[in-house]
């Protein structure tokens, strides 16, 4: 399957997008650093055994207002959507999440996943992470998932205690926690982000 | 100062939350030698490993401590491992999305970089993971694993030992690097120790029990309690501490 990735601030984002009878999609958004933005994207899986793999990273280490808002709408059964959005926050930024889950009456034998998981990097960062489930269906697989951390200070010891420079023991960690995002992009890209993570 | 002294301790104090641990340790160390600290549970052993490596959990509160005739405790983790020493962790951990061949490759090359030597090929770094590799006997697909993500007790000990391995340090500590291996195992890892002393390296294995002892057989054994070193002696305080355990052994 096609993974299709934007860039917010490059490239245009479309805001609805509808899944009909089998219809697969993969799709990354990548808010790099620098970048103030209101995302709102809904997703219609509308027709049975649709599925939606959604990805989605922010980088905000300065002063960035990020506002991500994201609606998956099952409609009918057997559809499936998987959501991981990954970010640093630090500095001033600001970043909120919302993402809703909505499941109709009909959407049996759904299965909708959604994560949020921020690192941050700053006492003054803000992140708000607001993940809602509303389910109509009773035969459905969801579950979803939100965590604020900081840097582990045992992992950066021990690659401190390798020879690590601390900066770039730091830029390790981050790149190891954007991994599973990072890892859909084409590798300019992810190399220009690592770059900016430093 | 005697060339030969690579690790000068005097009068080390050392705290963890307003908590003395070390309460005045002094210690020694020639190159060449193997010393092996024990003591009961809670003695400060580990605490001592940590600080010599820098952990910053841990605040020096008094003494000193000389590595090759430098301030050690004036030096980060980073630089400290630049200079040759190397802490094999009593509980490793866990990176995940990193690799080991990155993780020894941004290590490597870090030290390389602050001792003004070029970085190595693709080729030579390969050649090199390989050959420590086999030291400890790990296969091929263990370089690309997550740094000790998922791995049994023995593989983590087996992978602080190919650590040591690569970075070829002048003075290591193996903290407790015995709990959790199977005699297997141990035998790996005391052979990968073994092969890795020279003249002009030193050890401290610290450890709880005499069994990695009669793998790695140490010159001079210290009892260390309550945050004092209170006994020195030979391979000989090792089995008396196997008779008469840590109660009846005082300075």
């Amino acid at each position: 399957m096609d993974n299709k990735v934007y860039v917010i601030g490059r490239d245009s984002v479309p805001q609805y997008l509808r899944l009909e009878a089998g219809e697969e999609l993969s799709m990354t958004l990548v808010v790099p650093p620098a970048t103030d933005t209101r995302l709102v994207l809904e997703v219609d899986l509308a027709g049975p055994g649709a599925s939606l793999d959604l990805a989605g990273l922010y980088l905000c280490p300065d002063a960035e207002q990020v506002d991500i808002r994201v609606l998956v709408r099952h409609d009918v059964p057997g559809c499936v959507s998987r959501q991981l959005f990954k970010g640093i926050v630090g500095g001033k930024a600001r970043v909120s999440f919302d993402g809703l889950i909505y499941v109709a009456q009909d959407a049996q034998k759904t299965e909708a996943y959604q994560e949020n998981h921020t690192l941050l990097l700053s006492d003054t960062a803000r992140v708000e992470s607001r993940p809602q489930l509303e389910i109509y269906a009773d035969d459905v697989k969801c579950s979803h998932g939100a965590t604020t951390g900081y840097l582990n200070p045992d992992e950066l010891f021990y690659l401190r205690s390798r020879g690590i420079p601390e900066a770039e023991a730091r830029q390790l960690q981050m790149i190891a926690f954007l991994a599973p995002v990072l890892r859909r992009l084409p590798e300019p890209l992810s190399e220009e982000l690592y770059g900016r993570l430093s | 100062m005697n060339k030969d002294v690579l690790l000068e301790i005097h009068d080390l104090h050392a705290s963890v939350d307003g908590k003395e641990i070390l309460k005045g340790v002094d210690l020694t160390i020639r190159r060449g030698e193997v010393h092996a600290v024990m003591g009961p549970n809670g003695a400060g052993k580990s605490t001592l490993g940590s600080v010599l490596a820098g952990r910053p959990t841990f605040e020096v509160t008094g003494g000193s401590v000389l590595y090759e005739g430098r301030d050690l405790l004036a030096l980060s983790p980073e630089e400290r491992s630049w200079a040759g020493l190397f802490l094999s962790f009593q509980y490793p951990v866990e990176i995940p999305g990193v690799s080991i061949t990155n993780f020894m490759k941004a290590a490597v090359t870090a030290r390389r970089k602050a001792k003004g030597l070029p970085e190595l090929t693709p080729a030579e770094y390969i050649k090199l993971l390989k050959e420590k590799m086999n030291l400890v006997q790990m296969k091929g697909e263990f370089a690309r694993r997550e740094v000790n993500v998922g791995f049994s007790g023995g593989e983590k000990k087996r992978c602080e030992i190919f650590q040591m391995a690569v970075l070829e340090p002048t003075l290591s500590i193996l903290d407790e690097t015995d709990s959790g291996l199977d005699v297997d195992a141990l035998r790996i890892v005391a052979e990968g120790v073994n092969r890795l002393r020279t003249p002009e390296t030193a050890s401290i294995v610290i450890t709880h029990y005499q069994r990695l002892l009669d793998y790695i057989v140490p010159d001079i054994v210290h009892v260390l309690k309550d945050g004092r070193i209170v006994r020195t002696g030979g391979r000989e305080l090792v089995d008396l501490i196997e008779k008469q355990g840590y109660e009846g052994i005082d300075g």
